[in-house]
């Protein structure tokens, strides 16, 4: 088959690269770009670690063809720290709250988190547990994951009022 | 879990696409969301060397509400049908049965248009245009027509849609102010496909079920909209024994087959379960 040239914005930088259109998203960012950040744990649509943010959508980049993604703005958890290269607020939040332990599935939870509260800025815990379905974790049991995504939010939330 | 090679097509419109289409017939596919696709591509279950992309044809996207009529074009994401306020205060069972398919992730790219095209058993969306009364159009080279939901679907993976045609956009008829609506849905966890549901609408009038529309979820190789259930209903006050006959009759029209949700037995039980739920809530919001 024949490669087409592909062009995207990945956390706000031009990228590009030749791929066969059978190339799923998730194995373009990580081999082709070496944006590891997003994992491949089913790639079966089912556990989320593969999660990106495509045109302002949380979508599993395991079950994209690259053509679709074509001329997206992307953004990977790698794309979620702050401009001096810490930890962003959601991030800083996992670390604090225990959100993680093996990490594996860590990079799709903080991606999708970081859409949800762009969407739904002070959700209830229902919520954040309806909008992190598609993510799965096989260590905490979620209680901390949850904990630390209300912690992030109550944080932006505070440091959007101390802006305004 | 790599697909099999193909070439990618994105036209930027109806035409071009039905084009690329017509020309290499049965080795081309078109692509909506591909959360169905995508994954049988996986599999190796699907044998295609075209795919052709519709997310650029503008004919295919947005809501409408006018004149009685909604008009949702067929690469509306289930996202955008839960978020559409328009949407919801027409329609509401549109949002409360969207909400039930899959997950966040899925739901962003998963359209309207490829879940009722795909043909699977387990998709939500056809029994929920088969209880609206929906109106499917396909345009294909010889030009567009009409298909009711109703009669689209033939077995799994065998719709009315012949494989030239493209489906644009859905139309359904308002219910009337005040029915009464409900999609319960028994799953093993989310993201899940139906181990039984059903889609419930029903007006009532002083007192008494003046009309309803059942129809239910992966209980047959085909949604299965059940005039002897609705039947059963009208006339009544929807009371005990009313749903009890509705349920018999709804239990009487489905094919379930045993499968890892369970066997048929089970799958009867649940089908009643969650049909009482239905009916029960749709009556209590009708008014
Ligand atoms: C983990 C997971 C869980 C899921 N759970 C559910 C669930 O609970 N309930 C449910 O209903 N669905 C579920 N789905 C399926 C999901 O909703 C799909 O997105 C949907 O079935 C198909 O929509 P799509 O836009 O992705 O279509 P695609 O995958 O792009 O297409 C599906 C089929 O329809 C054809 N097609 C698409 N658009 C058109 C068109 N406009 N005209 C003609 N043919 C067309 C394609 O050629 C293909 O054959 C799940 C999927 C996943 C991955
Ligand atoms: S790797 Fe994509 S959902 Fe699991
Ligand atoms: S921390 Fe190990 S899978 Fe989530």
């Amino acid at each position: 088959m024949t490669k087409m040239h592909v062009k995207m914005t990945v956390n706000g930088e031009a990228a590009e690269g030749l791929a066969e259109p059978r190339t799923l998203l998730i194995h373009f960012l990580r081999e082709t770009l070496k944006i590891k950040g997003p994992h491949i744990g089913c790639e079966t649509t089912h556990c989320g670690a593969c999660t990106v943010d495509l045109n302002g959508k949380s979508v599993k980049s395991c079950t994209v063809f690259v053509g679709q993604a074509n001329g997206a703005e992307i953004t990977t958890v790698e794309g979620l720290v702050n401009a001096d290269g810490s930890l962003g607020v959601i991030q800083e939040m996992f670390r604090e709250h225990h959100g993680l332990q093996c990490g594996f599935c860590t990079p799709g939870m903080i991606t999708r988190a970081h859409r949800l509260l762009q969407e739904n800025p002070m959700p209830t815990e229902e919520e954040v547990r309806f909008g992190m379905a598609g993510n799965l974790c096989r260590c905490t049991g979620y209680q901390n994951i949850v904990k630390a995504i209300m912690a992030a939010a109550e944080t932006l939330n505070a440091q959007k009022e101390a802006a305004e | 879990m790599i697909p099999a090679g193909f070439e990618y097509h994105r036209p930027g419109d109806i035409e071009s696409a039905l084009s690329i289409l017509t020309q290499h017939g049965d080795e081309a596919r078109v692509i909506a969301g591909g959360h169905s696709l995508i994954p049988m591509m996986k599999l190796r279950l699907t044998d295609l060397s075209h795919l052709i992309d519709l997310q650029d044809i503008e004919l295919l996207k947005g809501i409408e509400v006018a004149g009685g009529t909604v008009t949702i074009g067929a690469m509306v994401t289930q996202h955008q049908l839960i978020n559409d306020q328009g949407l919801a205060d027409a329609i509401p069972l549109i949002r409360e049965g969207s909400l039930q398919i899959a997950d966040p992730q899925v739901r962003y790219v998963g359209t309207i248009g490829g879940n009722v095209a795909n043909g699977d058993p387990g998709n939500d969306m056809p029994g929920l245009m088969q209880c609206l009364g929906a109106t499917y159009e396909l345009q294909g080279p010889g030009g567009t027509r009409e298909v009711a939901a109703r009669d689209f679907y033939e077995a799994a993976y065998f719709t009315e849609r012949a494989e030239d045609e493209i489906l644009t956009r859905i139309r359904i008829p308002v219910p009337a102010a005040g029915t009464g609506y409900a999609y319960e849905k028994q799953k093993r966890k989310i993201g899940d496909y139906a181990t039984a549901a059903a889609g419930v609408l029903i007006r009532i009038e002083g007192g008494t079920c003046a009309d309803a529309s059942i129809a239910m979820t992966n209980l047959s190789d085909t949604p299965v909209w059940s005039v002897a259930a609705a039947n059963a209903l009208i006339g009544t006050a929807v009371d005990a024994t009313a749903r009890q006959a509705a349920i018999a009759a709804a239990i009487d029209e489905i094919e379930p087959v045993a499968d890892n949700r369970g066997p048929v037995e089970f799958k009867k039980h649940v089908a009643g379960v969650i049909l009482g739920r239905a009916i029960e809530r749709a009556a209590s919001r009708a008014g």
